[in-house]
C-alpha cells in the first residue's frame, strides 16, 4: 500500500510536467486550431535558458555572484521571458507568414515539426552532446508522511501546476484578453471586423503558453537536474498525448489528461517492464482517438460541406 | 512504342547499371549508394500515394518500412540459416534466388497488415489527428519490437547475410543491385497502374472531397483501407531489401526521424507527382552524401579563415538542421515542390511525343 501511494506522489509530479506542457498545446489549438509540434522543444530551451540563467548568475562561477535564493528568484521570471520570446519568435517566423498567405493547415503543421527538429539538432550541434547539470537552488528537505517519502521540491512541482491551472482558467474566462482568446476560436475571420487585434492575441497566446514550458522545464530541470538536447522530443509527445486525451483546445482537459497519463505511466513502469511505458502511452492515445476522437471534455464539432 | 518507352529506357539503364557493377567498375561505396537511392525512391513513392494522391497526412511511414525490414529479416533467417530462434535452415542454399521473391513478399504482407493500424482509425479522423495516429503507430510499432527479445530487441537483428552470400554462391551477380532495381520498377508501375483504376479515381476523390466522394458512390472505406495497405505494403519491400542490403536491422533507426526523411522527399517532389517524387528522391539521397563531404570541408575552411572559434567543431548533426530548415523554406516559398501535382510530361510537354508518363 506504500508502494502504491509513493506511485501516487510520483505520478502527481509527473502529471505536472506533463500538464505545465500541455497547456501549451492546448491554448494554441484552442485559439488557432493548429497543434503546434515544436512545442516540446520549445520546453527544452526552457530548460537550457534556465540552466544558462541559473550559472550566469551564482555566487561561486557566475558574473553577478547572487545568492541561491536571489539567483532563483531572478531564474524563474527570466526564463519564463526568455522562453517566451522563442515562442512568439516561432510564430513570427514560421507560422505567421503562413497563415496570412491561407496555406493549408498540413503545411503549418509540416513547418511546426520542422521547427521542432531545428530545435533539438540545432542545439545539439551549438552545445555539443556534453551534458548539463543545474545547479542546486534549493535545499531538498525530505518530509516523511505516513511512510511516504515527500521532497518539498515535489510539492513546489505539484503546487506551481496547480497555481498555473488557476491563473490561466482565471486570465482565459474572466480578462479581456482571455474572452478576445476565445473569440478567436469561435470565428477568426468576424473577429478583426469587432475591431480586436488579431495578431495581438496570436502572439499573447504563443507568449503564455510558452512561459508555461519555460517554468516547466525549469521545475524538470530542478527536479532531474541532466539536460540533453533531446529531453523535449518524448515529453513533448507524453504532454501532447495528455492534450489529446483531455481535449485538445480545452484547458480542463489538458490538466486532468497531463495528471492522468503520468499515472498509467508511472503505474505500468511500477508493475511492468519499463520499457513499456511508451507502447502504453502511445496505445492510450491511439485508442482514444479511434473511440473518442475529442477526448474527454472535448465537443465533437461538426463539418460543413 | 510510345507507351513502352519510358520501361525500355529503365530497363536499358538498369542492364548497364548491373553490367558495371558485375565488371566491377562500380566501387562499393557507389553501389550502395545506387542501392540506397532505390530504397529511398520505393519508400518516397509509396508514401506519395497516401500523402500526396490521397490528401491524408501520414507522418509514421518509417514504422511500416520497420515491419517490413523485421518481417523479412526473420523469414529470411528462417529458410536459409541455423539460427538459435528457428533450429536448422528450412532450405537448401541453392534455393536462394529463387526463393528471394518470397521474402520479399512476406516482409511485403507483414507491412500491409501493419498498414491496418492506421487505416482503421483513419475513417473517423483526418488531418492532424490522422498525423498524430500515424506517428503513434509508429513509435508503438518501435516500441512492440524493442519489447521482443527474441529477436533481439534493443541490440537489433541480423544474420541476413546469409541469404545474399547463398545466392551469390549459386550465380555471382550483384543480386541485391538488381532485386533493388526490380523493386522500384514494380513500386513505381504497381502506383501508376493504381492510380489510373478505378480504386486510383477513387483514391483521387478521397484527396478532393471526402464526404462528397461517398455520396457519388465511392465507397470511401474502402478506399483507405486499399491506399494505406498498399502504401505500408510497398514501404515493407523497401524494409526487406534494407535489411539485406545492410545485413542488419535495428528499430531505432526506422524512427520519426526516417518518416521525417520520406516527408521531404514527397514534398520536395510535389504531392501526386510521381516523377517529381523519384527526382526528389535521387537528389535528396545525394544531398545527404554531399554533405557528409561538405560539411568537413567547410568546417576546415571556415577554421582556416578564423570565422570560427577553434574549440568549435562543425559536425554531421548539421545535415539534420539544414534538412528540417530546407523543408521549412520549401514550404513558405514553393509549397508544392518540384512539380506539385504535375508529371514530368505536363511540364515538358514535349515529352510526350517521347514518353508517356500515365
Amino acid at each position: 500500500m506504500d508502494f502504491f501511494l509513493q506511485q501516487c506522489v510520483n505520478a502527481l509530479q509527473w502529471g505536472s510536467f506533463y500538464a505545465l506542457i500541455a497547456l501549451g498545446y492546448t491554448l494554441v489549438y484552442g485559439v488557432l486550431r493548429l497543434i503546434n509540434f515544436a512545442h516540446g522543444d520549445v520546453f527544452m530551451v526552457g530548460a537550457y535558458l534556465a540552466f544558462f540563467i541559473s550559472t550566469g548568475l551564482l555566487a561561486p562561477e557566475g558574473l553577478f555572484g547572487f545568492s541561491r535564493e536571489l539567483t532563483l528568484m531572478l531564474t524563474i521570471p527570466l526564463t519564463m521571458i526568455f522562453t517566451s520570446l522563442v515562442g512568439v519568435t516561432l510564430e513570427r517566423v514560421a507560422y505567421r507568414p503562413l497563415m496570412r498567405k491561407g496555406a493549408h493547415r498540413l503545411y503549418v503543421v509540416i513547418t511546426a515539426l520542422m521547427c521542432g527538429l531545428v530545435l533539438e539538432n540545432g542545439n545539439l550541434a551549438l552545445l555539443g552532446a556534453s551534458r548539463r547539470t543545474l545547479p542546486e537552488l534549493v535545499d531538498k528537505t525530505i518530509y516523511n508522511i505516513g511512510g511516504i517519502a515527500v521532497t518539498s521540491l515535489k510539492l513546489w512541482v505539484v503546487l506551481t501546476a496547480i497555481l498555473v491551472f488557476i491563473a490561466l482558467h482565471f486570465i482565459v474566462t474572466r480578462t479581456r484578453m482571455g474572452m478576445a482568446m476565445r473569440a478567436v476560436s469561435w470565428d477568426k475571420f468576424a473577429l478583426p471586423l469587432m475591431g480586436i487585434p488579431l495578431d495581438r492575441v496570436i502572439v499573447f497566446t504563443f507568449a503564455l503558453g510558452s512561459a508555461i514550458a519555460g517554468l516547466g522545464g525549469l521545475l524538470f530541470a530542478m527536479s532531474y537536474p541532466v539536460l540533453e538536447p533531446y529531453m523535449g522530443a518524448m515529453t513533448g509527445w507524453k504532454a501532447f498525448i495528455a492534450a489529446v486525451v483531455g481535449g485538445i483546445g480545452e484547458i480542463r482537459g489538458a490538466f486532468v489528461g497531463g495528471f492522468l497519463l503520468a499515472f498509467v505511466e508511472v503505474m505500468v513502469v511500477a508493475f511492468l517492464p519499463s520499457t513499456f511505458r511508451d507502447l502504453f502511452a502511445f496505445s492510450i492515445l491511439l485508442f482514444i482517438l479511434w473511440q473518442r476522437p475529442t477526448g474527454i471534455f472535448g465537443k465533437p464539432l461538426t463539418t460543413k460541406i | 512504342m510510345r507507351r513502352y518507352t519510358l520501361n525500355i529506357l529503365f530497363c536499358a539503364a538498369a542492364v548497364a547499371l548491373v553490367w558495371l557493377a558485375q565488371a566491377e567498375m562500380l566501387d562499393g561505396y557507389v553501389l550502395n549508394i545506387l542501392m540506397l537511392i532505390g530504397i529511398n525512391c520505393i519508400f518516397a513513392v509509396s508514401l506519395n500515394l497516401v500523402n500526396g494522391y490521397m490528401g491524408e497526412f501520414s507522418c509514421g511511414h518509417g514504422g511500416f518500412m520497420c515491419v517490413g525490414a523485421y518481417a523479412g529479416a526473420l523469414i529470411s533467417v528462417a529458410f536459409f540459416a541455423d539460427s538459435a530462434l528457428f533450429g536448422e535452415a528450412l532450405f537448401a542454399p541453392w534455393l536462394a534466388p529463387w526463393l528471394f521473391p518470397v521474402i520479399l513478399l512476406g516482409g511485403m504482407a507483414a507491412a500491409a497488415l501493419a498498414g491496418l493500424i492506421v487505416a482503421l482509425p483513419s475513417f473517423r479522423t483526418r488531418d492532424d489527428y490522422l498525423a498524430i495516429i500515424t506517428i503513434a503507430a509508429n513509435y508503438i510499432i518501435i516500441s512492440i519490437i524493442e519489447n521482443i527479445d527474441a529477436i533481439g530487441g534493443p541490440r537489433g537483428f541480423s544474420g541476413m547475410k546469409r541469404t545474399v552470400n547463398a545466392m551469390a554462391d549459386v550465380i555471382e551477380l550483384p543480386w541485391m543491385l538488381m532485386w533493388t532495381l526490380a523493386g522500384v520498377f514494380v513500386c513505381v508501375l504497381v502506383i501508376r497502374r493504381l492510380m489510373s483504376s478505378t480504386y486510383g479515381k477513387g483514391v483521387s476523390a478521397v484527396c478532393q472531397n471526402e464526404v462528397a466522394a461517398e455520396m457519388m458512390g465511392v465507397n470511401t472505406n474502402r478506399v483507405k483501407i486499399m491506399a494505406f495497405m498498399a502504401s505500408s505494403g510497398l514501404a515493407g519491400l523497401a524494409g526487406v531489401l534494407y535489411a539485406h542490403i545492410y545485413g542488419y536491422v535495428n528499430a531505432q533507426s526506422f524512427g520519426l526521424l526516417k518518416s521525417t526523411e520520406g516527408l521531404v522527399m514527397v514534398y520536395l517532389g510535389g504531392m501526386g507527382s510521381i516523377s517529381g517524387v523519384l527526382m526528389a528522391a535521387v537528389a535528396f539521397t545525394l544531398l545527404i552524401e554531399v554533405l557528409r563531404f561538405v560539411i568537413p570541408w567547410l568546417n576546415e575552411t571556415l577554421h582556416a579563415v578564423n570565422l570560427l572559434p577553434a574549440g568549435y567543431q562543425l559536425d554531421q548533426i548539421w545535415t539534420w538542421v539544414f534538412i528540417p530548415l530546407m523543408l521549412i523554406l520549401l514550404m513558405q516559398f514553393r509549397p508544392e515542390g518540384f512539380l506539385g501535382n504535375r508529371e514530368l510530361s505536363d511540364v515538358f510537354p514535349r515529352l510526350r511525343r517521347w514518353i508517356t508518363l500515365k
